[in-house]
């Protein structure tokens, strides 16, 4: 199974090769050209949609970003779950280069980009994706010193996601919990699915090279500590850690320690799987006066805490695509018709717990329809909001402890927001 | 941070490269830096500067590390088409590859090592030598990597050189990074050798699993998928595996993630515990199922992964079926792969949820999906008994939508529905019927049919309903009309009433003096005679009672399975298919010399090409940089350019796909070996003589092929293709042989795969080949397979492991032959010239006055042959017997044993 990419190349959104660099000297831009705008003229095919493609004798690999395409073709059986995640990461390097990531920038900066996919990747194996440390030796020409750089010593340490060096006056960490929730309603009002996947997002502004070291309600952490706790220790189903934490001393005793990146990253994602009462609940009735006219009377209802509020509540319920003149009476938040999505919005800036809120709409529909009876786009019902201050799992830092040996103190902070992440009623 | 490059793409039109010389010409340092900017601009958009190549390389000698890798850049793309002028830049080289600033010696080594141009490889040894011991981690790991680069231009200088072993020592080096790479080059040397190199002991995997807790993400995967080869000794040293690789599954990066998974499950096969194989299930699901989460191309990796996982171990997600529900947002291509999953985990504790969620994705708008939803819905009853009712009466609801396509796959799984449970809901017949106007498409109005024949003595207007279809008879699709023959008989054998026998008149004259379809007509034929001689025979055979289907769509082979999760996270196991069907990579060989000269090819290669570049000065932001192997001006193609498609012509004569993979013939390695067999004389071809003959080199099958024109004319345009076979042989790329000028010949090393267009019926070793050109007629010949050339380079077997395959076979699998007149003189010749095809020596054992032999071999999809031969040396009579899961094989195997033996 060892494999590797031939090429890599970055294509416009017609697919024409933009940039590209060849590792293995087998596969030819005109060859990747040639297939990929052959790709995109059939879009309209579902069956060849996949995004691993074998087109004679080479396997593409890609995915795009605003208007471009980045794309590895490869002759061998390489590791596909690999190529495909580090053209991710090359999103994310871009992207630290350059704000925006799209087809202008990659001309604006050809020489950068160069450069970094000479260094990204050796003879086509991943070789290096962390975005601040690359910057540390390749710098766009507002930045670029004559003075020859060195590989910064993180390149190949073990320690590769951070610098040594760093300081800061006032050493400070943010951590963000923030929760969504993901769930799906079917159409006899069961809840078919829920889960929250949850992610502990970190900002370090700190000197030096800090060990940290992070306590939560875990439950299988204090039960081993064989200590009681006061409030709830809770389960986490999956979690998952940025390469910086400790993986073996976590699989040992469950700490979580380790030496964080400078700056803002995603210390760890977490799942649990177990039933979550809705938060919102929407209920839908649509009724058709004869063939002309539609009427939607929805109910919100907020089945959280009183003194939690949610806010930037939005709605979005489908309305058939023929449409027409809608009349909407909301008892709160405003609403508006979105023709482009065959969607009514209806946004509520705040909505405190226990609280229920009306919407009916009206709309005009043609008089004629087709004999055929086709297939209406059955959109679901899709919520979005955010209720600070809240977590779903009963998650809690317990402690943050940062130890450097220049003997510093380091203040954290820490926040917690439940959102709404893939939230889908089919009721309509 | 924004740069502003983009003023480098404009230029002025005229001149621009007299121009470009005159400033990488220039005293001043920053004009010079811009030059080269422009020249790689001019470069990124296709322009052909490959004429300015002595004065961009002028600029190498340089501080400034951004003008050096620019200069670097471009020698990594023109190098190939100026090999003469390349050299100068080797002095600038190895002085880099001792500069004091380790960046720049990384530089160096990394960027000959791209260039593959032999003049350069020569010099880029001592260099390499050197950074390999390098003190900085950053050059050695660079120079790890370049041993693959090295070994891919050149094997033979890396082991003379000793390369391999030093390569071997960084695995024990302090750096993590550098032992990842140094993991990644051997594994993917081992890929291309045949000897064993990189062969992992228990000390290595030690040593190893101890980086894996400190290098990079990338690093990580490298050592996972080399350690995913290791065979553990025993269950305890498998469970002590696994417990160091678990902790990976709590790794953010999802391709550290499935490869751990991939390492757990192979280990998983040797541990004995069931109470550790249900632990490690348990831990395995939750970061499976995390997958999901991940970005939609990731999850469809994934989830083309967990196809297998789950039916190599179903409980690993039996109760999460509710994670693979589909949602609104999910592109196309992760639904479908969610659908398959559903089926997959589909029982009858959750089947009503299921089917509530099959019915609402099949009323959703994309065609595609809504089919494959009533489709599973039909494989769901034919999977659960129990369930099936449940099945049906939603199809019947989906019926009533009345949707055309959804009524026409319903139509089509209720069909197999009866058929895996006959006389049981022939109830619904009568819905079915009503609409039975709107059927259009082949499937659905064949399905219909068949039903109505199964079921005519039930059906009351039977008669009536296929009537209706009679009258446009000779318009249906084939399928059709065979269904209507077909449930005409039936209904005439179960109702042989006066109307029937009408029908039947008309159907079977249609079928036979109106159509020139064999197939209908061969059926029609039997029908008609066995109606006519013995209608009770005819009642026995077309009414017989009809063996139970399964639902075995989508099904792996077990053996196949095996390999498939061996190679979790990797194409093969996204494409359900072993590597060898697909992986196209072959040596790029030796550069050819300027001076040979291939006009026709570099007319018909370099066409295209060429418009590129002119299209590229008219619009320099948006046309393709084709550049780097399109000099215009360069007459022979580089080995590995760009070959445009030629049209398939061949591949409409015989009816067959010709995937074609780009690949460059190779004119060396042919010659050395003895002269090929003629397959098609000079008399036979008009003058034109092909010998021909598979081979096998380095794990990969070639044909190798000679082609001499005796005519009197040049021959061009050859194309070849390979009918249905047995193994599925088929032409990896399209046949590259050159203008054949009078009088001369040329060779060629074709690679092929496996498994492309298989033929049914018992293994054969015949190939029947078709070759064509541009002045004569098509030539079709046919050749033997030696079924040796498949003997895979992992054939051998431990003798524990020998003996315990032969134990666990049955007896009926065993195959004997005598080949009286063979004479084995010279033993151990004779081992060496089996070791030679794969076929690897075990033991070897005295019986009376003969001796035994005992050899494996193995055949792609992990097929083993077992073998024993006996005789007594230096006397006529060698006796053969061969035990393997596929007997059938076995008269292949004898044709090449007696082949082998004579030799």
């Amino acid at each position: 199974m060892a494999g590797a990419a031939s090429a890599l190349f970055l294509l416009d959104i017609k697919g024409r090769v933009l940039i590209w660099r060849d590792y293995r000297g087998d596969v030819s831009a005109i060859q990747a050209e040639r297939f990929l705008t052959k790709f995109i003229e059939k879009e309209d095919d579902p069956q060849s949609q996949d995004p691993v493609v074998y087109d004679s004798g080479v396997t593409y690999m890609f995915i795009q970003h605003n208007n471009v395409y980045l794309m590895v073709a490869s002759r061998q059986n390489c590791n596909a779950a690999s190529l495909l995640l580090f053209l991710h990461r090359l999103v994310d390097v871009f992207k630290h280069y350059f704000e925006e990531f799209e087809e202008e920038s990659l001309r604006d900066n050809f020489v950068v980009v160069y450069e970094l996919l000479d260094e990204i990747m050796d003879f086509g194996f991943p070789q290096y994706t962390e975005a601040k440390i690359l910057s540390e030796f390749i710098k766009t020409d507002a930045y670029r010193m004559e003075v020859t750089q060195r590989p910064p010593m993180a390149v190949t340490n073990a320690v590769s996601w951070r610098s040594e060096g760093i300081r800061y006056k006032k050493n400070e960490v943010f951590l963000d919990v923030v929760e969504s929730v993901n769930i799906l309603v079917n159409i006899n009002g069961q809840i078919i699915r829920s889960d929250v996947v949850g992610a502990l997002k970190m900002r370090t502004h700190l000197s030096g090279m800090p060990e940290c070291k992070l306590g939560l309600n875990d439950r299988v952490l204090l039960e081993a500590q064989g200590r009681t706790t006061k409030g709830k220790a809770i389960d986490l189903d999956d979690i998952k850690f940025h390469q910086c934490v400790r993986l073996a001393r976590f699989e040992n005793d469950r700490t979580i320690s380790f030496i964080p990146p400078d700056g803002s990253f995603d210390l760890m994602t977490y799942r649990l799987s177990t039933q979550v009462k809705p938060l919102i609940w929407v209920e839908a009735q649509v009724e058709k006066h004869s063939r002309s006219r539609i009427e939607i009377m929805v109910k919100a209802r907020s089945q959280y805490k009183d003194r939690s509020t949610a806010t930037n509540v939005e709605i979005e319920l489908p309305v058939p695509s023929d449409a027409t003149n809608p009349n909407v009476r909301t008892s709160m938040g405003s609403a508006a018709y979105a023709p482009e999505n065959d969607a009514l919005v209806w946004k509520i800036k705040s909505f405190p717990g226990n609280k229920e809120y009306m919407l009916r709409a009206e709309f005009s529909l043609p008089s004629i329809t087709a004999e055929e009876p086709a297939p209406e786009r059955k959109a679901p019902i899709r919520v979005k909001f955010e209720i600070p201050y809240f977590t779903v799992s009963g998650i809690q830092v317990r402690y943050l402890k940062i130890i450097e040996k220049s003997g510093y103190q380091a203040l954290p902070w820490v926040r917690y927001i439940t959102m709404a992440g893939e939230y889908e009623l089919r009721l309509m | 941070m924004s740069g502003h490059d983009s003023k480098y793409f404009s230029t002025t039109k005229k001149g621009e490269i007299p121009e470009l010389k005159e400033e990488l010409n220039s005293q001043y340092k920053d004009k010079r830096k811009d030059a080269v900017k422009k020249v790689i601009a001019a470069m990124t958009v296709g322009k052909d500067v490959s004429s300015l190549f002595t004065d961009v390389v002028n600029c190498m000698q340089t501080e400034n590390l951004e003008l050096k890798k620019l200069v670097y850049l471009y020698l990594i793309n023109y190098a190939k088409s100026q090999p003469d002028l390349a050299i100068l830049a080797v002095n600038t080289f190895v002085k880099d590859s001792q500069d004091p600033n380790p960046l720049i010696r990384a530089l160096a080594v990394r960027t000959m090592g791209c260039i593959r141009v032999d003049k350069i490889t020569e010099y880029l040894c001592d260099p390499l030598q050197r950074c390999l011991k390098d003190d900085d981690p950053y050059v050695r790991k660079t120079a790890a990597i370049c041993v693959a680069k090295l070994y891919d231009i050149n094997a033979e200088l890396v082991e003379d050189r000793g390369f391999l072993d030093s390569l071997k020592d960084l695995i024990s080096d302090n750096n993590p990074m550098v032992v990842a790479n140094a993991v990644a080059a051997l594994a993917e040397i081992q890929e291309n050798s045949s000897r064993p190199i990189f062969e992992i002991t228990s000390h290595t995997l030690s040593k190893l699993l101890t980086a894996l807790n400190e290098c990079t993400e990338w690093g990580q995967v490298f050592i996972l998928d080399a350690l995913s080869k290791y065979k553990a000794a025993d269950a305890r040293e498998a469970e002590n595996i696994v417990e160091r690789v678990t902790p990976r599954l709590q790794h953010a990066n999802c391709a550290v993630v499935l490869s751990a998974v991939k390492m757990i499950l192979q280990q998983m096969e040797l541990i004995t515990s069931t109470d550790v194989v249900r632990n490690l299930c348990k831990k395995m699901a939750p970061p499976l199922v995390t997958l999901l989460s991940a970005e939609p191309e990731i999850q469809y990796v994934a989830l083309r992964n967990i196809n297998l996982i789950v039916q190599r171990r179903p409980t690993i997600l039996a109760h999460e079926i509710k994670v693979f529900f589909c949602k609104y947002n999910d592109p196309i291509y992760v639904k479908m792969e969610k659908l398959e999953i559903m089926i997959k985990l589909a029982s009858d504790r959750n089947i009503d949820q299921v089917l509530l969620e099959f019915k609402e994705y099949a009323t959703e708008v994309d065609v595609d999906f809504v089919r494959k939803a009533v489709r599973a819905i039909g494989r769901c009853a034919i999977k659960l008994e129990r369930a099936a009712e449940r099945c049906i009466s939603v199809l019947l609801e989906l019926i009533k939508i009345k949707v055309n396509y959804v009524v026409q796959e319903a139509i089509i799984v209720i069909k197999d529905i009866f058929r895996r449970y006959p006389n049981t809901y022939e109830s619904i017949i009568a819905t079915l019927c009503e609409s039975l106007d709107t059927l259009d498409e082949p499937e659905a109005k064949a399905s219909m049919i068949w039903i109505i024949g199964e079921y005519a003595e039930r059906i009351d207007n039977a008669d009536e309903l296929l009537e209706s279809f009679l009258e446009s008879f000779p318009e249906e699709p084939a399928q059709v009309q065979l269904q209507l023959l077909t449930a005409t008989v039936k209904l005439f054998l179960k109702k042989p009433t006066e109307g029937p026998q009408q029908m039947i008149q008309v159907v079977l004259n249609n079928a036979t003096v109106e159509t020139d379809n064999p197939d209908l007509r061969d059926r029609a034929y039997i029908y008609w005679r066995l109606l006519s001689t013995d209608p009770e025979a005819a009642k026995d055979v077309v009414l017989a009672e009809k063996p139970v289907i399964t639902d075995d769509s989508n099904q792996i082979d077990p053996s196949l399975l095996d390999e498939l999760l061996a190679n979790i996270a990797t194409l093969s196991s996204v494409y359900h298919k072993p590597p060898e069907a697909f992986v196209t990579r072959v040596k790029t060989t030796a550069q050819r010399t300027e001076d040979e000269d291939y006009p026709n090819g570099s007319e018909q290669g370099y066409s295209d090409a060429a418009s590129q570049v002119a299209d590229g000065a008219a619009s320099p932001p948006t046309s393709s940089s084709s550049a780097p192997y399109t000099p215009a001006r360069q007459p022979a193609p580089p080995a590995a350019a760009a070959v445009p498609q030629v049209p398939d012509l061949l591949g409409d004569l015989i009816g067959l796909d010709n995937s074609g993979a780009i690949v460059p013939a190779d004119q060396s390695a042919a010659s050395s070996s003895p002269p090929l067999p003629v397959l098609l004389p000079a008399s036979t071809g008009q003058g034109l003589q092909i010998s021909a003959q598979l081979t096998r080199q380095d794990g990969q099958i070639f044909y190798s092929l000679l082609f001499e024109n005796n005519t009197q004319i040049p021959l061009d345009g050859f194309m070849i293709q390979f009918n249905k076979n047995t193994f599925g042989l088929a032409a990896a790329g399209p046949l590259q042989v050159p203008q054949l000028q009078p009088g001369t010949s040329a060779t060629t090393l074709l690679p092929m795969v496996l498994f492309q267009n298989l033929s049914a019926g018992p293994p054969s070793s015949l190939l029947q080949i078709a070759v064509k050109n541009n002045q004569q007629p098509v030539w079709y010949f046919s050749d033997k397979i030696p079924i040796n050339v498949f003997f895979t380079e992992d054939g051998r077997m431990e003798r524990g492991s020998f003996l315990e395959t032969w134990r666990s076979l049955p007896d009926s699998n065993e195959v004997l032959k005598d080949f009286p007149g063979i004479v084995v003189s010279n033993a151990e010749a004779t081992l060496d010239r089996l070791a030679a095809s794969n076929m690897f020596f075990i033991a070897k054992r005295k019986h009376a006055n003969q001796d035994v032999f005992y050899f494996s071999a193995k055949i792609p999809r992990g097929v083993p042959f077992l073998i024993e031969l006996t005789t007594v040396i230096g006397n006529p009579g060698v006796k053969s017997a061969i035990k393997t899961p596929n007997p059938d094989m076995a008269p292949l195997f004898f044709e090449a044993i007696e082949t082998l033996l004579k030799a």
